[in-house]
């Protein structure tokens, strides 16, 4: 019986493990490649970090969309939490269990690359860019996204 | 009497049409219109204050930003550096307490004791300087050059190029911008970015 109960457990910690998603950190050229990107699927890019609160409470607006699975719609969420601080941001998305694409963007010297993301964007987050690579229409928001506002967003650009 | 209404009528018009569009704000070589804040000793702090400095460093800052803490020892180092070489730093807080606890008058006063702040920490809940100032973020820093009593903006943007770590900024946006007002030249890099907080706005 306890043999049994151990492999429950082991199988459900397996499964736990398996389901904990990668955070990959990437470097500005990656960024880039994302915001150039020629796919047909719309570029849905939001910049946010565990400790800004505005960011956290719209995360789900992100997580609703992706979960919808709309091979139209790419989804990157861009961590810009600090590189050594990469355990809390994992820690964070198992806790929330995000399945969105999620990755952080070690790059400091800010201002080197902001102007190229958008050249509107002050600095603050959360800001989200959403780009439509076939039309190459672009709507890029520098503020906490309402309900439904994201949805409005990627009409815009189609 | 009459013309004077309308005037002020029209001038409020133009005030919350400028508010209503978020995005204005100050550039470089703008003159600031001067403002009047509570500062944490209780004091009221005018930037007319300042007419016999050769410039001021204006800084919006709070107590609760990761990347305002990030910066604090090295906002105090700037004030120590260039107060004396007469540009000394004003601190404003431009977030709204209903908005963020944290930055409160309270909070604020208790930061500025802890710290042992040696320039002014500005408390702003109407949230006029952010605003005129086209602040959008924190930390957002302003140096401005006192031309005549006429206060001009000569810098805008970031401290350094790095955040997280103050000995590895290769690019000390602000004194780079001081020394040169200072040996009477123009400001190389007049306009920088980061990223900061976003400014907690009164909804």
């Amino acid at each position: 019986m306890s043999n049994k109960y151990l492999f429950i457990l082991l199988l459900v910690f397996s499964v736990h493990q398996a389901k904990a998603q990668e955070i990959r950190i990437i470097k500005f050229p990656e960024l880039q490649g994302i915001i150039q990107s020629k796919s047909n699927a719309i570029q849905v890019i939001n910049f946010w970090a565990t400790w800004c609160a505005p960011c956290v409470k719209e995360l789900p607006l992100f997580e609703k969309l992706n979960a919808e699975n709309n091979e139209s719609i790419k989804i990157t969420l861009i961590s810009l939490d600090f590189a050594d601080k990469l355990e809390r941001v994992k820690s964070f998305v198992d806790r929330k269990s995000m399945k969105s694409n999620i990755v952080l963007l070690d790059e400091v010297d800010y201002n080197q690359w902001i102007d190229k993301v958008d050249k509107h964007w002050g600095g603050a987050i959360p800001a989200t860019l959403v780009i439509n690579p076939q039309n190459g229409k672009r709507k890029f928001v520098e503020r906490e996204l309402e309900e439904g506002e994201l949805e409005k967003l990627i009409e815009q650009v189609k | 009497m009459k013309v004077l209404k309308v005037y002020s009528l029209v001038l409020i018009g133009i005030v919350a049409l400028t508010a209503g569009m978020g995005v204005s704000g100050y550039e470089v070589g703008d003159a600031v219109a001067d403002f009047k804040l509570k500062n944490v000793d209780g004091k009221m702090v005018s930037l007319s204050d300042y007419g016999k400095s050769k410039g001021v460093i204006v800084i919006f800052d709070c107590n609760t930003c990761p990347y305002s803490k990030a910066y604090n020892d090295r906002i105090i180092a700037l004030n120590t550096k260039y107060a004396a070489l007469g540009f000394p730093v004003i601190a404003i807080n431009p977030n709204h307490p209903d908005m963020s606890s944290g930055d409160s008058y309270e909070e604020m006063i208790s930061l500025a004791k802890e710290k042992h702040y040696t320039f002014p920490y500005l408390y702003d809940p109407a949230q006029l300087t952010p605003k005129a100032f086209g602040a959008s973020n924190t930390p957002h820093a302003f140096v401005l050059k006192n031309e005549n009593n006429v206060f001009k903006v000569s810098y805008i943007g970031a401290i350094d190029n790095n955040v997280r770590d103050a000995s590895a900024a290769d690019k000390k946006y602000i004194e780079e911008a001081v020394d040169a007002l200072l040996a009477g030249g123009a400001v190389t890099t007049p306009k920088t970015k980061a990223i900061g907080c976003g400014i907690k706005w009164k909804k």
